[in-house]
């Protein structure tokens, strides 16, 4: 008994111990290679080796990122039937469309990773998958429409334009298609925003309550500071990230004060200053316990916007069902001619 | 949710304008190739990207793995002389 076990545990130690060194010393020179690939900043393809973890980290950001684009479509779809003009009208309904080609483009950068994306969007539409939290906050009137491509599209910007020098290269490519898009979105925006603040005093007012309303949630938007952000380091290291969120809330912060100035809006910041030494405004503290409550799920509009996205998928089933029907028949028409 | 909702995956390739090639653009969802173009229209060229689309199943399309990288494409880098740098020509004989 002593000793069967005792070899047992002997043998077993041995085999483990060769067959672990192997593998180790073969997955660390491969996962050695490829950070020493990414690091010359060289693109990685889909075909190409990945450790693990780096698909991993892709699949799940590149799809909320794609979720986020998908149900970003709501708050603003709100309003296209009662835009206040024809011009308004047009830009909104285009900008809301490219925001599903966004979400398109990013679903088939995710797949080229070997996610499917019926899966995906099955976790969307059950809650399992997150999405930006700045989609969860109402739009009750138009200038958030104005505040929404100024602040919002332009934080995702931001995000985007720095998106485009990842090391995964469908994933870049995707942002350089998307960021070419953005741009409009922004403009169209502040062009909302300047006719308010320069319209009457209730217009501006509106302008206003509508910055005031989005401020903090779109610096939310970069996600939680550097030293709150523990996959950062990583996805830095792989240069799946290229700047850390404080880095991309600043410039962003940088860009966009001017801009209010201009507008003549305050931004509702009591802190908000420029601070000569840094070169950059500093800023008050973010309510970083609202930003984790909107995410738990328990923002003002999650719910509405998993209902309404529910409720389209379902509604749309009939349309997936005929187009499924049609090509069978077509196919099948096909074939008969052609026997 | 059922899996024939899963539309298969079209690459698309995209010709901006007569002279040039088609060029790959991305891919998409659609249940036959003549909604695959009607799709690629809607999500490839909104900003007139475009004025002819190939569309074909992801699945007809093979591919050379990186794993074959070197076999088959290093043979051409030592052959130098498949160049026009490689020979000589006296300056005077101008452009050749
Ligand atoms: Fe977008
Ligand atoms: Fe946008």
């Amino acid at each position: 008994m002593y000793l069967r076990d005792f070899y047992g545990k002997a043998i077993a130690r041995i085999f483990v111990t060769e067959s672990t060194v192997k593998i180790m010393t073969k997955e660390t020179s491969l996962e050695d290679r490829f950070q020493q690939y990414v690091d010359g900043e060289n693109k990685v393809e889909p075909k190409d080796w990945m450790p693990e973890a780096y698909r991993k980290t892709l699949i799940r950001q590149i799809s909320q990122h794609a979720h986020s684009e998908v149900v970003g479509m709501l708050p603003e779809a709100n309003w296209i039937t009662r835009a206040p003009s024809l011009r308004r009208k047009v830009a909104l309904l285009a900008k809301v469309q490219d925001e599903a080609g966004h979400g398109l483009y990013l679903y088939s950068a995710a797949e080229t990773l070997g996610a499917d994306r019926m899966d995906l969007i099955k976790d969307l539409l059950s809650g399992k998958a997150k999405y930006s939290s700045i989609f969860n906050y109402p739009t009750p009137t138009w200038a958030d429409m104005g505040a929404i491509g100024w602040l919002v599209d332009g934080a995702a910007i931001a995000n985007q334009v720095m998106l485009c020098r990842t090391s995964y290269g469908p994933y870049a490519r995707a942002m350089v298609r998307i960021c070419k898009e953005e741009s409009f979105h922004q403009r169209q925006g502040y062009e909302i925003m300047m006719t308010l603040a320069r319209g009457s005093e209730a217009q501006k007012k509106m302008a206003q309550d509508a910055l005031n309303r989005w401020w903090w949630p779109s610096l939310m938007m970069f996600g939680p500071t550097d030293d709150h952000s523990p996959n950062s380091a990583q996805s830095m290291k792989w240069k799946i990230k290229r700047k850390s969120n404080d880095e991309l809330r600043q410039e962003f912060i940088d860009k966009t004060v001017p801009q209010a100035e201009f507008l003549g809006l305050r931004v509702p910041d009591d802190a908000l200053r420029w601070n000569e030494e840094r070169g950059h405004y500093d800023h008050g503290e973010i309510d970083w316990e609202e930003f984790y409550n909107v995410i738990k799920g328990n923002g003002p509009c999650n719910k509405q916007r998993m209902d309404a996205r529910n409720k389209a998928h379902d509604a749309g089933a009939w349309v997936r069902e005929a187009a499924n029907a049609y090509a069978a028949k077509q196919a099948q028409k096909k074939q008969s001619s052609a026997a | 949710m059922s899996n024939k909702d899963n539309w298969k995956i079209w690459e698309i390739f995209i010709r901006s304008r007569n002279g040039l090639s088609h060029k790959h653009v991305g891919s998409l969802h659609a249940p036959d190739a003549e909604m695959a173009i009607k799709n690629a229209r809607d999500v490839y060229t909104r900003r007139s990207e475009g004025i002819s689309i190939w569309v074909v199943p992801s699945e007809s399309i093979t591919a050379s793995s990186p794993d074959e990288t070197e076999p088959l494409f290093t043979p051409a880098d030592d052959k130098v002389y498949r160049h026009p740098t490689f020979y000589d020509i006296p300056d005077e004989i101008g452009h050749m």
